[in-house]
């Protein structure tokens, strides 16, 4: 940690170590709700608190029965013993293995459309040229905006008049339009620290506008485009109110079947679940930084 | 002629090597480049547009437009249009129910054309659905036959009802929004005090947004101030753990804190192994409307901190420093010197939060009980229980309003083009 | 990566996406999930799918119409059965919303009875046929006891002098305001003639004024035996099945009181546009045999809606020492002071007092 310089006064040393335990305190308050879930997706008994068992580290009180439940949750068979069948099984009916293939293909599905159609319009809007720009991007952005609520309920009436509710594709469709802001942003973001002189220097040793587009524009952005994809992966990943409106039990995914884990069928499978989803956010913030980084080094600009 | 020479030399445009004028060349360049920016644009405009501007449109078309009421009972919305709404309705528009009634009767609609007038006077559903039932009896003069069969037809607010709810654009829904009636004769009248609620409903949703917002903002000054201080490689970790929160599911974090806050949950565990507490009188720290502040400004503290930050680590050190060997105290130099140029971050985070909290749905359904609940939770109750869609769109237009206002002097003040995200 | 390699892929996702991964379901039926929906699976589901061969889709939802509205608007019905409360049955049949069910198709008793004589007045209609009487009912943890003596009436739920603690109420006027009165000492042949009033509405909420600051709200049938296993209160009214599961499945210390006990029906209906309509009423009759219903029986304690039914209800599936008749909200124990849900008074005045219940909520 830094060194306080040596013209520190009394009062103001107090204060620093306050202040430190201040913001200790509030990280905790950050950090703390996400770490409790893991201890807890261990508890032998279906309740949602720390039992006396687990509090004196009893092996007893830990058990890994949630875990398996994800698997078991709604199987015709669950009880067989382990087999080709039983994973079939699981695959096939596994109320929470549907949930999970639904969020990934949505998810993906969401993220490929969102982020080829908003690193275009970044592209588009980044552009001095570009008419109307302020209207036009603050129209783009209002998806992150305006009410979940708001937006689901009109959705839920549109889509159903022209028959794209209760599908994937109206499911897909609305989780691409609520990640397109992150696309937006955050390729705009690279774009701004982006040196307009190498395309001109790229036009001027003969590359036309794709090939400069391809061989020097687009590896620059390309952590900016990886980073809001990401982004919108992820929005579509946690998104539960369009899918409470939109989805037929068909298209359940993860935050839907927890929504209703949490509302109407409580079990501590939820935090297990939770527990997988923590790690899921911890891989994904990884790549995120490595991104970072990644983009730092090419645009030249090293960390202070 | 040596004049007029000169000045077409002076005219003569200078061109392009293919001949054009570089002039007109220049504004088909741009020209060009500009409907490629547009092009650009466009594909994702038309699928925004599409998908989320149009469907938002069309719900609040349905805030001032329902029709359920004039589409299935053609002939009494004809009568009751020529009635001026107090004198006793005539034998034509008795005739018109009866004719209504009995296709609505054969259709299935009875149903949906009770359901729209009890919306309006509760209490009268049975009235039409069991009329309905015997309506096949009914024999001119109508009036009577009508009256024999259910008393009520007799009484006038059930005629004022039939008659606003077949004007089917309608202010009628705005009015109960705010917690008011549009009626036939009095035009706007209030709610009788016992059916108020939007309007509170309203407030408490500011009420919880501001103190979320102002909750966020003490938490997340000192973190973001200690994060920009830092040396990058510290700050780096400490970020993380404003980020994993942020990148973390929505409902884990939810789930999490009713696994905190309960009675039985860490926080009361804790405070009674202390001895804070009781046993028996464990805190209420869910299901209410701490529960929904606790939980919202977990949530939402990353997009305080964040902003912050991205001002605060452009404000250089030296500032600082100059203030203190200028002879000011820590205290002052930080007021007066450091704090102002935060106040683009301040602004920002805030706003955001704000614009966020509003609109809040999933945390206050699952923790919020009875007094933490915001006007979205009643929007989605419309929408998904008692099914009246219009009031619904006529609150969700409300809501609407507000946050566009706010997101126009985001833009204003921030602009839209600034918003940063980790 | 081009632009167009780039359109390209999302072109390929596309397509990816629209041709789906849509399983092919035989049947999609849809009910209240818990133990409820389990005893369903175990009693109806699983010999349906042995004597068809077909499968069946189990989907969990918390009641209302509102999903059905939005699926037959639309034109695109995913759900083939759902099992709804009576309420909802006839105003979801009065909008047109479902499909009519012929009671020819119904089985007779195994003595011949026909059908329609065989199941209990009041259980079959145009569009729904009963499964079940169900009944609401309030539970507390006898080992939470602590220096009070058991409660027995309704009036002592509503005592939180003699009977300090949380309470668990479901939020929703309909039950509680039937509940107050009765605890306010409306005899059950009463209430709804006093609800009828505006003084009665208003006496309703009086009484559930004086217990407001003691209430947690619950919404869902599974959330009141968790509120009381985790000590979240100290009585919680409940549906009377959850609560025997949780005592006798589970293992938990629950009693139930059955004074002022409400009953009313869970029927199945189909709605309108159902793609496997032939399949739903199959399933139906199916389920709504007297054999099936009184296997339910033994699964979780809701009563059958068929006379021959109730006479062959056997023991708990999990202890055969357990009689289940005498844990039926029809049972003669239970049933003497017990009030029928009286669906035409809600369907009139749901809209009207959900409004004031949210108001006073909100106060």
């Amino acid at each position: 940690m830094a060194k306080l310089p040596p013209y520190t006064s009394t009062g103001e040393y107090i204060w620093h170590y306050t202040y430190r335990f201040i913001c200790g305190l509030i990280f905790l308050f950050l950090i703390l709700p996400i770490l409790i879930v893991l201890p807890l997706s261990f508890n032998v008994e279906p309740y949602f608190s720390f039992t006396p068992g687990m509090l004196s580290f009893d092996p007893a009180a830990f058990s890994l029965r949630w875990y398996e439940d994800i698997l078991r949750n709604g199987m015709a068979a669950p009880d067989e013993p382990l087999s080709w069948a039983w994973f079939s099984d699981t695959w096939n009916n596994g109320q929470w293995m549907r949930a999970i293939r639904n969020s990934f293909f949505i998810g993906i599905c969401a993220t490929l459309l969102s982020t080829a159609l908003g690193t275009l319009a970044a592209i588009g809007l980044s552009r001095s040229e570009m008419p109307y720009r302020r209207m036009v991007m603050s129209i783009l952005i209002s998806p992150m905006i305006v009410p979940l609520v708001i937006t689901a309920a009109g959705m839920f009436f549109f889509y159903s008049r022209i028959q794209l509710s209760q599908t994937y594709l109206g499911v897909i469709m609305a989780h691409a339009v609520l990640g397109t802001p992150f696309v937006i942003i955050t390729v705009t973001a690279t774009l701004v620290g982006f040196d307009k002189s190498l395309v001109r220097a790229a036009n001027s040793l003969g590359a036309g506008p794709i090939t400069t587009f391809r061989r020097v524009q687009m590896p620059l952005i390309i952590p900016g485009v990886v980073s809001g994809g990401l982004f919108a992966f992820i929005t579509s990943f946690d998104e539960v109110v369009a899918v409470l409106f939109l989805a037929s039990p068909e298209q359940r995914t993860i935050p839907r079947q927890m929504w209703s884990g949490i509302r109407e069928q409580i079990s501590p499978t939820i935090l297990a679940v939770a527990t997988l989803l923590v790690i899921l956010s911890i891989i994904l913030l990884t790549v995120l930084e490595l991104l970072r980084r990644r983009s730092e080094r090419l645009r030249g600009i090293t960390p202070s | 002629m040596a004049i007029t020479d000169v000045n077409s030399s002076a005219e003569m445009p200078i061109t392009a090597a293919d001949g054009t004028p570089l002039k007109k060349k220049l504004a088909q360049a741009l020209f060009r480049s500009r409907v490629r920016a547009v092009g650009l644009v466009l594909p994702l405009f038309a699928f925004v547009m599409a998908s989320f501007v149009i469907p938002i449109l069309a719900l609040m078309w349905q805030g001032v437009y329902n029709d359920t009421f004039a589409s299935y009972t053609p002939n009494l919305t004809q009568q009751l249009a020529k009635w001026d709404g107090v004198s006793t309705p005539s034998e034509e528009m008795f005739a018109a129910l009866v004719t209504d009634l009995k296709t609505a009767r054969e259709d299935k609609t009875i149903g949906r054309i009770a359901t729209r007038v009890n919306q309006e006077l509760p209490g009268t559903r049975s009235l039409f659905t069991s009329s309905a039932r015997k309506v096949k009896k009914a024999a001119p003069p109508y009036a009577e036959s009508m009256m024999k069969i259910d008393k009520d037809w007799g009484n006038l607010e059930v005629w004022q009802a039939m008659k606003l709810t077949s004007q089917s654009l309608t202010p009628g829904f705005y009015a109960t929004a705010l917690d008011s009636k549009y009626t036939v004769d009095q035009g706007f009248v209030s709610q009788v005090e016992n059916r108020q609620i939007y309007v509170k409903l309203f407030w408490r949703t500011l009420l919880i947004s501001g103190t979320v917002m102002l909750l966020c903002l003490l938490l997340g000054y000192p973190v973001a101030y200690l994060l920009a201080t830092l040396p990058l490689r510290y700050s780096n970790l400490l970020m993380i753990m404003v980020l994993l929160p942020f990148w973390t599911s929505l409902l884990v974090r939810t789930t999490a804190w009713i696994a905190i806050l309960q009675s039985q949950g860490v926080v009361n565990d804790l405070l009674v192994w202390i001895g804070i507490t009781g046993d028996e009188s464990r805190f209420s720290l869910i299901y209410n409307m701490t529960g929904t502040i606790v939980a919202m400004t977990h949530i939402l503290l990353p997009f305080m901190i964040l902003p912050l930050y991205s001002v605060m680590k452009t404000i250089p050190p030296s500032y600082m420093r100059a203030a203190r060997s200028l002879g000011a105290t820590p205290t002052r130099a930080f007021l007066k010197v450091y704090m102002p140029q935060t106040i683009p971050g301040v602004g920002a985070g805030g706003l955001l939060v704000f614009i966020l909290a509003i609109g809040y749905y999933i945390t206050p359904a699952l923790v919020g009980g009875q007094d933490g609940q915001l006007i979205s939770n009643m929007i989605a109750y419309h929408m998904q229980k008692s099914l009246n869609w219009s009031l619904a769109a006529a609150l969700g237009g409300i809501l609407l309003a507000g946050v566009l206002l706010l997101y126009w002097a985001y833009d204003r003040i921030i602009g839209i083009d600034n918003m940063k995200l980790g | 990566m081009s632009r167009f390699t780039k359109g390209l892929f999302a072109v390929a996702g596309m397509s990816l996406c629209v041709s789906g991964t849509a399983l092919a379901n035989d049947l999609t039926i849809v009910s209240w999930g818990g133990a409820y929906t389990k005893s369903q699976i175990e009693a109806y589901h699983k010999p349906w799918m042995a004597k068809t061969g077909k499968s069946i889709v189990s989907e969990d939802y918390g009641g209302g119409i509102a999903e059905i509205k939005a699926q037959v608007e639309s034109g695109n019905v995913t759900w083939d059965v759902v099992d709804v409360e009576l309420s909802d049955a006839i105003r979801a049949c009065d909008e047109g919303l479902l499909e009519t069910i012929d009671h020819g198709i119904l089985p007779a008793a195994p003595d011949g009875t026909p059908a329609t004589e065989d199941f209990l007045p009041g259980t079959l209609h145009e569009c729904a046929v009963a499964s079940i009487v169900w009944s609401s009912v309030y539970a507390y943890d006898s080992s939470k006891l602590r220096n009070w003596n058991a409660p027995k009436t309704m009036a002592d739920f509503f005592d939180t002098k003699s009977f300090p603690g949380k309470r668990g109420l479901r939020k929703s006027p309909k039950v509680t305001l039937e509940f107050a009165l009765i605890a306010d000492g409306v005899p059950v042949g009463q209430v709804y003639d006093v609800l009828s009033t505006e003084e009665g509405v208003a006496r309703a909420f009086a009484k559930l004024d004086t217990i407001k600051g003691d209430v947690v709200w619950w919404e869902a049938g599974a959330q009141p035996p968790q509120l009381l296993a985790d000590g979240e209160v100290v009585m919680s009214t409940a549906w009377s099945g959850r609560v025997f599961n949780a005592k006798n499945g589970e293992g938990q210390p629950f009693e139930m009181v059955w004074d002022g006990q409400i009953y009313d029906l869970d029927l199945w209906v189909i709605p309108k546009g159902s793609k496997n309509k032939d399949a739903a009423l199959d399933f139906v009759a199916f389920s709504t045999a007297t054999e099936q219903l009184a296997a339910q029986a033994s699964w979780i304690s809701y009563g059958p809606a068929r006379a021959s039914s109730v006479a062959r209800i056997g023991t708990y599936h999990a202890d055969e020492s357990i009689q289940m008749a005498q844990h039926m909200p029809t049972a003669p124990a239970n049933f003497a002071n017990a009030l029928q849900n009286d669906f035409e008074f809600w369907a009139d005045n749901q809209d009207q007092l959900n409004e004031r219940f949210n108001a006073w909520l909100a106060q």
